[in-house]
């Protein structure tokens, strides 16, 4: 059990408290592998991008810390999942897509057709035009509509 | 005091929001300045806009309106990560508001930073606001409209899609040679025409001598004769004029298409580094060769076809409505279904080629990852897997070719039928008029011989779609290097410097990339014949300042002079020409060393080359080469190792005797034993010019003058060696750390004492 701690203070922004009874503020988590392993192996590093702590498991923090690091998280992480595929403006790239996706109707903009990249065999990552990742996480759960308009770019 | 009227901003807001914004301002207010944000606090995608006025700044959302007055102790910042940029407003040390956008609305949102501080500023003192006369987009360099934040240059290539209408651009291309191809249409006009008077003969054939001998009349041999003639003449003039025609035409698309490829390959070329720093080798490589030859092929093969097959359609359709209009029509109604339900089979083909395509460069992929690393792949033993991924990869390859065969081989059956059932239809009405005796059995005849022949062409008309696509897609790409301004411009009224001294100043120079200040408001003078080192963490902005001297970028802010001139006043070739350039990788063109060493000046004479190899330490080892200065060297000079092509490359920037010297990691890639004998190469190559070093290896800079310490883009220390090891300051630290572990470079000693304060 670590026995760091992490608060919010008035500007926005975590402070940890370490073993040693030092103090950091502005401190980010990071996840070490967002996608193989999300909920493992997050790191607490200062502003600068230096690790102060490293947490291979969450359940070494109090729940009250492990809280804060799941919101800092959500505010910071987006990987919007898309659910559907509405209408893409051409088959030749750039393309600019229609999508449904688990926070909201948007579109993203398709630059080439390699920023689309193969998780594994049913899970694929888009890399949008201005840097933001959507996530197909399962090809088969796509209606059979999204399906064909995404066969044209695979 | 505002003279703006605020008529065209609220045009500018978006729709929903138009209604909705004037309600919450009071009487004295009015709109300066609007972001639209497309995120809420959960990075849910909803609109969101936020406004400033003279007095206020207020956030407008679906559930609510916000709004803050402006104050003394108000500031609102912005950062970014993964693609979420967020905005928070703070008071003093409290956080009162946090926003979020997708970096789409980057831009805008740092101008509307901008905007909120001048106008709180404005607030505050209550000096009227003075707007900056121009904004640059920070990724083309294009001045911004004044109220809007998207950079409508970088947008618009963004967005646009591939257009037909790029194909016209190719115009310029053809100009040149516009009475080639104006002859070369006529000579297409005579030879489809050539090509149309066999079936018509066929009329006479049959009703004047076939038809009247079966009803027992005898052949008339001189008709018979004058009509077989005309079937050779006919046939020899389409041969002739065809074979004209195609020579012509192929003669000009392949002169354009060299002409396309000659022209972007120059200006390629001439573009800056930062062109070429955002784009992959291959794919440039692809633009130039197999891009242009693609339009090529498209003008002398596709288009060229297409053209002939639509002057066919036409010439025939006039020929058969002067025979019969009747039996015309007959024949040419079910000609648009027939070509529709053709090219909607071509479409289903075509996404299934293209799939194949990109299958195909996933094997090819497989195979460049594997080949280049085959040392790693020995090294941990791994055959086996890299054996198992290309199978998988042409498994999958196979896997998609069985789809689409399955269509493929439906294709062609398939045309024949729709032709077989179109002939069906004129053969029915055709007897039905043969008995009506509306027409003979020759026309009949002549009807049926013609629309067989452009039956057949529709199968290749079809196909046009999609070699138009891609041809456009190609011109696309080819245009898109053709379009773009190198952003190192040449001088529009350049000065000429015949011999420079080689004093250096930096004024107030500062460099962003994209939206990240890499080099900070810096002043540096160096003084003729002086070397200076410069020395900080990678990431500080050492190579990007030297990358900013030899001119391969231009400063976003102040100016780099040499002997009082700013460089940008300087013609870039000439400028370069007084530039010797060290690199940690030293590159060999394909060729000898001698050519190699004279690459800078290529009219060296042998003795020039020797004398400078002799100086750069070289000579010797190149005598020791079977050849001498004629060995071959390949393209990263295989054979030699990395200390000999360092020493030819220093022999390179000696022979063109530069007033400048710049050395940009030159001996980092090489043990300690062959570094001081580049050392001592080097050492020859610094006499008496201006020298800029940066090294790893702090040992190496010993003979620098001054040495000046880089941290984040700025100057934190500037001094001799002796002085900033006195000063106990950032180069004290660096130096420390490299004693202790001699091998470690600058970027680990940081880590260490980091590693040490947190007690890991």
């Amino acid at each position: 059990m670590t026995s760091c701690t992490l608060t919010r203070n008035l500007a926005g922004k975590l402070v940890l408290t370490t073993e040693t009874g030092e103090i950091h503020t502005g401190i980010l988590p990071v996840r070490s592998f967002p996608i193989a392993a999300p909920n493992e192996c997050i790191s607490l590093t200062d502003s600068a991008g230096h690790e102060l702590v490293w947490l291979e498991t969450l359940n070494t923090i109090d729940t009250a810390s492990r809280a804060l690091i799941f919101e800092e998280l959500a505010s910071r992480e987006f990987t919007p999942e898309v659910r559907a595929i509405n209408k893409v403006s051409s088959f030749a790239t750039p393309s600019t897509w229609q999508v449904v996706t688990d926070r909201g109707v948007t579109e993203l903009l398709l630059k080439a057709e390699d920023h689309i990249r193969r998780l594994s065999d049913t899970a694929l990552l888009i890399t949008d035009g201005h840097g933001v990742s959507f996530l197909i996480r399962d090809l088969g759960q796509l209606d059979a509509q999204s399906r064909k308009l995404l066969d044209r770019f695979l | 005091m505002n003279t703006r009227t605020d008529s065209p901003i609220k045009t500018l807001i978006p729709d929903v929001w138009r209604a909705i914004v004037p309600s919450c301002l009071l009487d004295t207010e009015e709109v300066q300045c609007w972001l639209n944000i497309n995120l809420d606090n959960q990075l849910n995608f909803s609109d969101q806009l936020l406004v400033l006025t003279g007095q206020r700044l207020l956030s407008y959302s679906v559930e609510r309106v916000e709004a803050y007055a402006y104050q003394n102790t108000l500031s609102l910042t912005r950062h970014d990560h993964g693609g979420v940029g967020k905005i928070e407003l703070f008071n003093g040390e409290v956080r009162l508001a946090c926003w979020f956008y997708t970096l789409a609305h980057n831009i805008q949102a740092t101008r509307f930073i901008k905007q909120f501080n001048l106008h709180c500023q404005s607030h505050i003192t209550g000096v009227a606001v003075v707007q900056a006369p121009l904004e640059l987009c920070p990724e083309c360099m294009s001045p911004l409209p004044l109220e809007q934040g998207e950079c409508p240059q970088c947008s618009s290539t963004l967005h646009a899609p591939p257009s037909t209408w790029t194909l016209l651009r190719l115009w310029i291309f053809a100009k040149p040679y516009q009475w080639q191809l104006l002859s070369g249409f006529l000579l297409m006009l005579a030879s489809t025409a050539a090509t149309l008077v066999p079936p018509y003969l066929t009329m006479p054939l049959m009703d004047r001598v076939l038809i009247p001998y079966q009803n027992g009349a005898p052949i008339d041999f001189v008709i018979v004769m004058w009509l077989l003639l005309g079937l050779l003449g006919s046939a020899l003039a389409a041969w002739g004029l065809g074979w004209a025609k195609t020579y012509i035409l192929a003669l000009v698309s392949e002169r354009i298409g060299a002409d396309l490829r000659t022209i972007t390959y120059d200006h390629l070329l001439r573009l800056s580094l930062e062109f070429f720093g955002g784009k992959r080798t291959g794919d440039l490589m692809s633009r130039i060769g197999s891009e242009s030859d693609r339009i090529c092929v498209f003008l002398s093969l596709h288009l060229l076809d297409f053209a002939t097959d639509v002057l066919m359609i036409l010439m025939t359709a006039a020929i058969l409505f002067s025979i019969n209009p009747w039996l015309a029509l007959v024949t040419l109604v079910p000609l648009p279904f027939i070509a529709w339900m053709i090219h909607n089979v071509r479409d289903r083909l075509r996404t299934g080629f293209e799939k194949i395509d990109r299958v195909w460069s996933q094997v090819s992929n497989v195979l460049a990852d594997t080949i280049p690393g085959i040392r790693v792949v020995k090294a941990f033993a791994q055959e086996g897997r890299e054996a198992e991924r290309f199978r998988v990869a042409n498994a999958h390859n196979l896997q998609v070719n069985d789809r689409i065969n399955k269509i493929w081989s439906l294709f062609t059956p398939s045309v024949s039928l729709l032709t077989e059932i179109g002939l069906l239809v004129v053969w029915a009405f055709g007897i039905w008029q043969v008995s009506n005796n509306e027409i003979t059995v020759g026309v009949l005849t002549a009807f049926l011989a013609y629309i067989s022949r452009f039956y057949a062409r529709l199968d290749s008309m079809s196909r046009i779609v999609s070699v138009t696509q891609k041809a456009a897609a190609g011109a696309k790409r080819i245009f898109d290097i053709l379009d773009h301004v190198s952003s190192v411009p040449e001088p529009t009224h350049p000065v000429h410097l015949a011999r420079i001294e080689g004093q250096i100043e930096l004024k107030n120079a500062g460099f962003r990339y994209g939206n990240r200040a890499v080099i900070k408001g810096l002043n540096l003078v160096i003084k003729p014949g002086e070397m200076i080192g410069l020395v900080g963490h990678s990431g500080s902005g050492k190579s990007t300042l030297v990358n900013l001297m030899c001119r391969f970028y231009d400063v976003s802010e102040g100016s780099i002079n040499i002997d009082g001139v700013n460089i940008r006043a300087l013609p870039v070739s000439e400028y370069r020409r007084h530039i010797g350039l060290v690199l940690q990788d030293p590159f060999l063109f394909f060729g000898s060393i001698a050519e190699n060493i004279a690459y800078g000046k290529p009219d060296a004479t042998h003795a020039q080359i020797v004398a400078a190899a002799r100086a750069a330490h070289a000579h010797e080892f190149i005598l020791r080469l079977p050849h001498g200065y004629d060995s071959l060297v390949g393209e990263r000079g295989h054979g030699l190792s990395g200390g000999e092509r360092q020493r030819i490359s220093i022999a390179r920037a000696l022979l063109i005797d530069p007033r400048i010297l710049i050395l940009d990691e030159a001996t980092a890639s090489v043990d300690t034993e062959t570094e001081k004998e580049i050392q001592k190469a080097l050492d020859n190559l610094v006499q008496g010019r201006t020298t800029i070093a940066i090294a790893h290896r702090l040992s190496t800079l010993h003979k620098a003058h001054r040495l000046v310490v880089l941290d984040k883009g700025e100057i934190v220390e500037i001094g001799s060696h002796d002085e900033l090891m006195q000063a106990q300051g950032a180069y004290y630290r660096l130096y420390q750390a490299q004693a202790r572990n001699v091998d470690t470079d600058l970027d680990d000693a940081p880590v260490t004492q980091i590693d040490q304060k947190a007690g890991a």
